[in-house]
């Protein structure tokens, strides 16, 4: 089971404005999630299309993290965490008892809310997830490493330097350049947690921008706090409220004609 | 309607009011402030004060007793001045040292590894070991002695020496790998709670991203988290050092002698020791006018010594600092 996760999947053909026809690339199915006793997911199930951009919004506590957390399966690092229904990426189970953790994560990449990159130089970070993965020689390295960062628009600023610390990068840059050392192992999905939420306008503009340049390539799942954000960047957005998908749809929909009246007051800022 | 004009509620220039918030001086001496500051600089001066009298008293009396020829020569009588030499004990502490270091070390470190990233906190085996760790930092120095005694020499070492076939003993008695072993187990404690420390206050940001990577938790802990830990590790390392240094119980019982020719050879050898040798000139010498200078020369000597594994140590743990914050 394992290699067949290691094999790319042949991906239908999809419209990237709306949802698509055939089965959605993640399949969320009936997913509830216990903390101990108290369940923090009730019962969640939606389908998000490929290589579109999916936000997940939502007030505070309402556990878009928590799901963001499930798809990578991050969740498994806390202690006392029970996770019912199931969870399909590209037609795999990922909860499945054979699923390599390390595999799924080569492939379902990461970027948080506060930047963390190592403390290490620049260089080092993007390449670390190569090294992992076994990537050896320099020059393979060296073209891989420039690759990320011009996808990321982070090369011009950063190509005289990228032997010196990260950690003299400014918050923005410091973001993108977690998003680089994301990109880099070319994962099949980003899961971006508030990625801008700690950033200044400019910096966050950038990062809006470089998300919509990576859906081309990528299958993106953003949580966000920031309503206006999910509007300019998301194709479809998923409404959560105390645990519970309360809509999901088309971003423009969501935005100007929703169904329930819960997300109507939340987008109109009635409750947040 | 009630309108205020600006400055209506500060007091008049003229006031005494007026003066005192202008100054923002209190209006009186403020005794007990004055009293309990003067306090705690009394009390670091009374500190600084012994320590001073002790380091000043056994640098003036013991400098002049020093001499190349002392501390590079191999003794023939312990109480002559003109025939004794503390090379052996020098080379006998500083090996005993070094080599509990290399046992300490990767011990405490495993451990501390195994007690912050592995070990669910809640759970009874944790609880034991953790208390387990505390208690051992309560044993009289003695004891471990004892200890190394009772389970080094007459346990590990006797059984060493059957299992060898040896003709005579070899291991199964004092020698100086059971003297830093037993050290090792002392020191264990201190070692295991500066890398905790140091472990604990990585941030699990770190962590995450790598893991979110696709790392293993071995890879992150080897890659991420120990090279960020190394200077606390170091710190830990520099404490056990001083710590061992002039401890004299634990090698009493395990291995050190009064007086040997030459230097020791090999781990099953006994050897000779600075701290003991303060204690041997102060309590067996016959003539203890002739012997005190030799008494001040060596505590000077110990001294030096334990103040130069310090820095060495030290100066290794600022490089790794400075290289750590400069570039990955």
């Amino acid at each position: 089971m394992a290699e067949i996760l290691t094999q790319k999947i042949a991906t239908p053909q999809s419209a990237a404005a709306t949802p698509p026809a055939g089965a959605p690339f993640i399949e969320i199915g009936n997913v509830s999630l216990y903390y101990g006793a108290s369940k923090a997911l009730k019962d969640i199930s939606v389908g998000l299309g490929e290589k579109v951009v999916t936000a997940f919004i939502g007030p505070s506590g309402c556990g878009k993290s928590t799901l963001l957390r499930c798809l990578n399966r991050m969740n498994d690092l806390i202690d006392n965490v029970r996770i019912e229904g199931s969870i399909k990426i590209g037609g795999h189970d990922i909860y499945a008892r054979d699923v390599d953790v390390i595999e799924l994560r080569k492939r379902v990449g990461m970027v948080f809310q506060k930047s963390n990159p190592f403390p290490k130089s620049i260089y080092e970070n993007v390449a670390y997830g190569l090294r992992l993965h076994g990537m050896k020689s320099k020059s393979d390295l060296d073209a891989a490493v420039e690759q990320s960062l011009r996808s990321s628009a982070l090369w011009d600023e950063v190509k005289d330097r990228l032997h010196s610390s990260a950690l003299g990068l400014s918050g923005g840059q410091q973001q993108r350049l977690c998003i680089a050392r994301a990109i880099a192992i070319k994962p099949e999905v980003i899961l971006m947690d508030e990625p801008a939420s700690a950033l200044d306008p400019i910096a966050t503009a950038r990062v809006e921008d470089l998300i919509l340049d990576l859906k081309k390539d990528f299958t993106i799942v953003i949580v966000t706090h920031n309503m206006q954000q999910a509007a300019r960047i998301s194709d479809q957005t998923a409404f959560f409220y105390i645990g519970e998908l309360v809509e999901f749809g088309p971003t423009a929909r969501i935005f100007t004609n929703p169904s329930q009246k819960r997300t109507e007051d939340y987008v109109t800022g009635r409750f947040g | 309607m009630n309108t205020v004009t600006p400055g209506q509620y500060l007091p008049s220039a003229t006031s005494d009011t007026a003066r005192i918030t202008r100054n923002f001086r209190a209006e009186k001496f403020d005794f007990w402030s004055f009293f309990f500051s003067g306090l705690t600089g009394l009390a670091t001066l009374f500190i600084i004060g012994i320590l001073a009298t002790i380091l000043l008293n056994i640098i003036v009396n013991g400098w002049s007793s020093l001499s190349w020829h002392f501390v590079s020569t191999t003794p023939t009588d312990l109480f002559n001045m003109k025939t004794t030499g503390i090379l052996p004990m020098i080379v006998g502490t500083t090996i005993r040292v070094f080599i509990m270091t290399i046992f300490v070390i990767p011990v405490g470190v495993i451990t501390a590894i195994y007690l912050t990233e592995y070990a669910s906190n809640i759970s009874i085996i944790t609880r034991i070991i953790r208390a387990a760790v505390s208690n051992l930092a309560g044993v009289p120095s003695i004891v471990f002695g004892l200890f190394g005694l009772g389970f080094f020499i007459n346990f590990v070492g006797k059984n060493m020496d059957a299992l060898l076939h040896n003709p005579s003993t070899v291991w199964g008695r004092p020698a100086l790998i059971w003297a830093a072993l037993t050290l090792a187990v002392m020191t264990l404690p201190v070692v295991i709670v500066a890398t905790e420390e140091s472990l604990k206050a990585i941030p699990p940001g770190l962590r995450e991203a790598s893991l979110a990577l696709g790392a293993t938790k071995l890879e992150t802990i080897l890659k991420i988290v120990l090279p960020q830990a190394l200077p606390g590790i170091l710190t830990g390392g520099i404490l056990a050092v001083s710590r061992a240094a002039g401890e004299v119980a634990p090698i009493l019982l395990t291995g050190v002698c009064t007086y040997m020719v030459g230097l020791p050879h090999s781990p099953t050898d006994q050897f000779m020791d600075l701290g003991y040798h303060v204690f041997i000139l102060s309590t067996q010498s016959n003539d203890i006018e002739a012997t005190r200078p030799i008494l001040y020369a060596t505590v000077l000597v110990l001294l030096m010594l334990t103040f130069a594994l310090n820095i060495v140590a030290i100066i290794i743990r600022a490089r790794v600092r400075k290289k750590l914050r400069a570039l990955g």
